[in-house]
């Protein structure tokens, strides 16, 4: 049977949409707290990493050009050139959680985490923002990690001939999840890291 | 066995094994037809210990103290609900009859997506039996009632971390189905089907669909939450954190309120089918029923808050969600009025089907009328915490959705498992299961109306009287149920072979054989008018 490319195309949106929905209930949470304590949240903001922030926004910008690059490639034949760019997106994402685990780490080192005697002295605004902080980037963090197993799978493809210029759908499908997963840290960034 | 075999050309789907053999032929088949068989048998399974728990907390009730403690009762009560809702009720009609019967009535061979079909069935089995473990695992089964509410669920000592991480994998294999159902009603109609030939049943799958994916995710997130709270400390719902429990609330009823219409839109689907067969009449306002599907899936999605008018909410967005719930009455009522009116001067036969799809209109109607009572805010306030939200909820979900399975089940036995059933015990079960169900149920509004609380293990003696009523009728009920399941079980086994359409069906699963060929059909039908044309005969 022939690779129903509109379907396929359909089924990724509509999954794209679920995962909205589901970062929706993470962003609903945030806008109810921060209305609430708007104080809180611009004081505890002021511990985020901003250098680091911008770094890891920079670096995840460039992952999805470049595998939006991979699939341009991909349809003009190039398979070879394709898999290069897809290793540089996972080296990209890889890159962006090691900062990420750094900017973590620090914060650990210094006390602040979910329901460490350091935190729970703070003001409940400042105890929520980081609740939110560790349980958003964290589930944007696992989207990451999925997102360049996903990745490395489609190298695996497209070595083996299974994703060619006629049949992109798959590097095509795992190009938009990537987009997505950026597309949330677009988001993320300001919320966490420029409201102070 | 040799009657469901079909002939050499086109062996059944019972036959057709592919390359396994035996249970792993059901297991690993992405055929949507085995699936759904397979899923309907685990439904009914999960169904059978859910009506076992509720006759058990009946029993209690007429007897407070003598036979559960108050933290069993709980317990079981909490294990009723679980069962109910998000192993039966939820993934219900979609995943039983939409698998089955959606690729057929779309004249289409299988899902868009076969495997990830599979899939959804796999993580269903996983989730349920998380769930299931939750209950025997070492410590206590869940207590907090089916709806977690926090801030109980985040300091109860039971198993709440498994049962809730059981219920978020059941939440994924149903946002897969929902995607799937959708992707499928998009890209796979048979070549002259348009929207608006589409049989009803369809288009309730397809709102349902969008329901079961924009509205679990936001389930699965709330249930994270909790682990993460338990797990963690994150306080989210903790008001010594700066949380709030109401928000839990919110985001619970985000998802479950729609929830309910991801159980009611195919059940009235189902209904839609059922009618202008039995009736022998071309189905009244096709666009309205099919529209107004739409309707109820969309603006169902805004008025979650109406569960929790006590709960603490502005006056403001009482009123509005009020309103609001208000306003979905009436799509519900369109569809009941284009039933009855189809009904008119129909030549109807009266078959078991037709009479679960008659008693669904009546009960439905019953319990959304009640819905309405509810939800205007004044009789809210008294009415709430009582027995009359139990009452109502039962008549919509066990009186609408419950019948509509069964009504399913009748009408379509033949063509699933290529067997008649006896239809003078179909109807004998029918009669007995009606009686029981009011009995059971009808006796709780008037309990509530009295004031007797929800959930509570004891009451005061002025209650007795209500209590025992509907505890026989809990007897009545499961009665009717032996009844109906020993038919259809016997007439799996001895039923006469089924024709391909022994009731006059006019969709496309009444034109192949009955069990239907692996392939569905041996070649895609092409679709000229519409589907329900039934000829006059006066």
């Amino acid at each position: 049977m022939a690779v129903d490319y509109e379907g396929k195309k359909i089924g990724m949106w509509m999954f794209l949409f679920t995962e909205l929905l589901f970062f929706g209930g993470m962003f609903l949470l945030y806008a109810v707290f921060r209305y609430r304590f708007a104080l809180d949240f611009h004081g505890a903001a002021a511990h985020e990493n901003i250098v680091l922030g911008s770094l890891n926004t920079f670096i995840l910008l460039t992952s999805s050009f470049t595998i939006a690059l991979a699939v341009s490639a991909m349809r003009q034949g190039r398979s070879a050139l394709s898999s290069s760019l897809q290793a540089a997106t996972i080296a990209l994402g890889a890159a962006f959680l090691v900062i990420k685990y750094a900017e973590w780490s620090a914060k650990i080192g210094v006390g602040l985490y979910p329901n460490s005697p350091v935190l729970l002295q703070k003001n409940p605004g400042e105890i929520l923002f980081f609740s939110l902080y560790y349980v958003m980037t964290g589930i944007h963090a696992l989207h990451v990690i999925v997102g360049i197993g996903v990745i490395a799978c489609m190298i695996i493809f497209t070595t083996r001939g299974k994703i060619t210029s006629k049949k992109p759908i798959m590097l095509e499908n795992t190009g938009l999840f990537w987009h997505f997963v950026d597309i949330i840290w677009i988001y993320l960034f300001p919320l966490f890291y420029l409201i102070t | 066995m040799t009657k469901r075999r079909g002939t050499s050309r086109h062996p059944s789907f019972y036959r057709d094994q592919g390359p396994y053999k035996g249970i792993l032929g059901w297991l690993m088949s992405t055929d949507h037809k085995r699936i759904g068989l397979m899923y309907t048998l685990a439904l009914l399974s999960f169904a059978a210990v859910g009506v076992c728990a509720g006759l058990l907390m009946r029993l209690s009730l007429i007897a407070p103290g003598k036979i559960l403690t108050a933290q069993t009762y709980n317990e079981v009560f909490t294990v009723h609900g679980i069962i109910m809702i998000f192993l039966f009720v939820i993934p219900g009609i979609p995943v039983a009859f939409g698998n089955f019967f959606l690729p057929i009535l779309i004249g289409a061979r299988d899902v868009a997506f076969p495997r990830l079909n599979r899939l959804s069935w796999w993580l269903y089995l996983a989730g349920a039996v998380i769930v299931l473990v939750s209950l025997v695992l070492h410590g206590r089964p869940p207590d907090t009632g089916w709806t977690f509410y926090a801030p109980l669920s985040i300091e109860s000592q039971a198993n709440i971390s498994v049962a809730v991480l059981g219920v978020v994998v059941l939440g994924f294999s149903s946002i897969l189905t929902g995607l799937n159902f959708v992707t499928t009603i998009h890209r796979l109609r048979a070549p002259g089907m348009g929207w608006f030939r589409m049989p009803l049943f369809v288009w309730t799958l397809y709102a349902t669909g969008w329901v079961q994916m924009l509205a679990t995710p936001v389930l699965a997130i709330t249930l994270v939450f909790i682990i993460l709270g338990r797990f963690l400390g994150v306080g989210f719902f903790d008001p010594s954190r700066g949380g709030d429990p109401i928000l839990y609330q919110h985001l619970f009823w985000i998802y479950s309120h729609p929830a309910v219409y991801i159980m009611l839109l195919p059940a009235m689907g189902i209904i839609s089918e059922i009618i202008p067969v039995f009736s022998k009449e071309r189905i009244f306002g096709y666009s309205a029923i099919a529209v107004s599907a739409v309707a109820i899936a969309s603006v169902g999605s805004l008025v979650w808050g109406h569960h929790m008018f006590t709960s603490g909410m502005s006056d403001t967005a009482r009123v509005i969600f009020s309103l609001i719930t208000f306003v979905v009455a009436v799509p519900s009522g369109v569809k009941v009025f284009n039933w009855v009116a189809t009904l008119y001067k129909g030549s109807i036969v009266v078959c078991s089907p037709l009479l679960y799809a008659l008693s669904f209109i009546l009960l439905f109607s019953i319990g959304g009328l009640t819905g309405l009572i509810i939800g205007a805010l004044a009789p809210n306030l008294k009415l709430h915490g009582t027995y009359f939200i139990v009452a109502h909820f039962h008549y919509v979900m066990f009186g609408g959705a419950g019948f509509a399975i069964l009504a399913g089940l009748h009408y379509w036995f033949p063509k699933m498992f290529g067997r008649m059933f006896d239809e003078r015990r179909a109807k004998i079960g029918w009669l007995v299961l009606f009686v029981g169900f009011n009995c059971l149920y009808f006796s709780m509004f008037i309990l509530g109306y009295q004031g007797m609380p929800r959930r509570y293990f004891d009451y005061p003696p002025q209650y007795f009287t209500g209590h025992l009523v509907s505890t026989i009728g809990s007897w009545i009920t499961a009665a009717g149920l032996i009844i109906i399941f020993g038919n259809l079980v016997r007439s799996f086994f001895k039923g006469k072979q089924a024709p391909a359409n022994p009731c006059g069906g006019k969709t496309l699963e009444w034109r192949i054989p009955s069990p239907p060929p692996t392939e569905n059909f041996e070649r895609l039908p092409v679709i000229k008018g519409e589907m329900y044309r039934f000829e006059r005969e006066d």
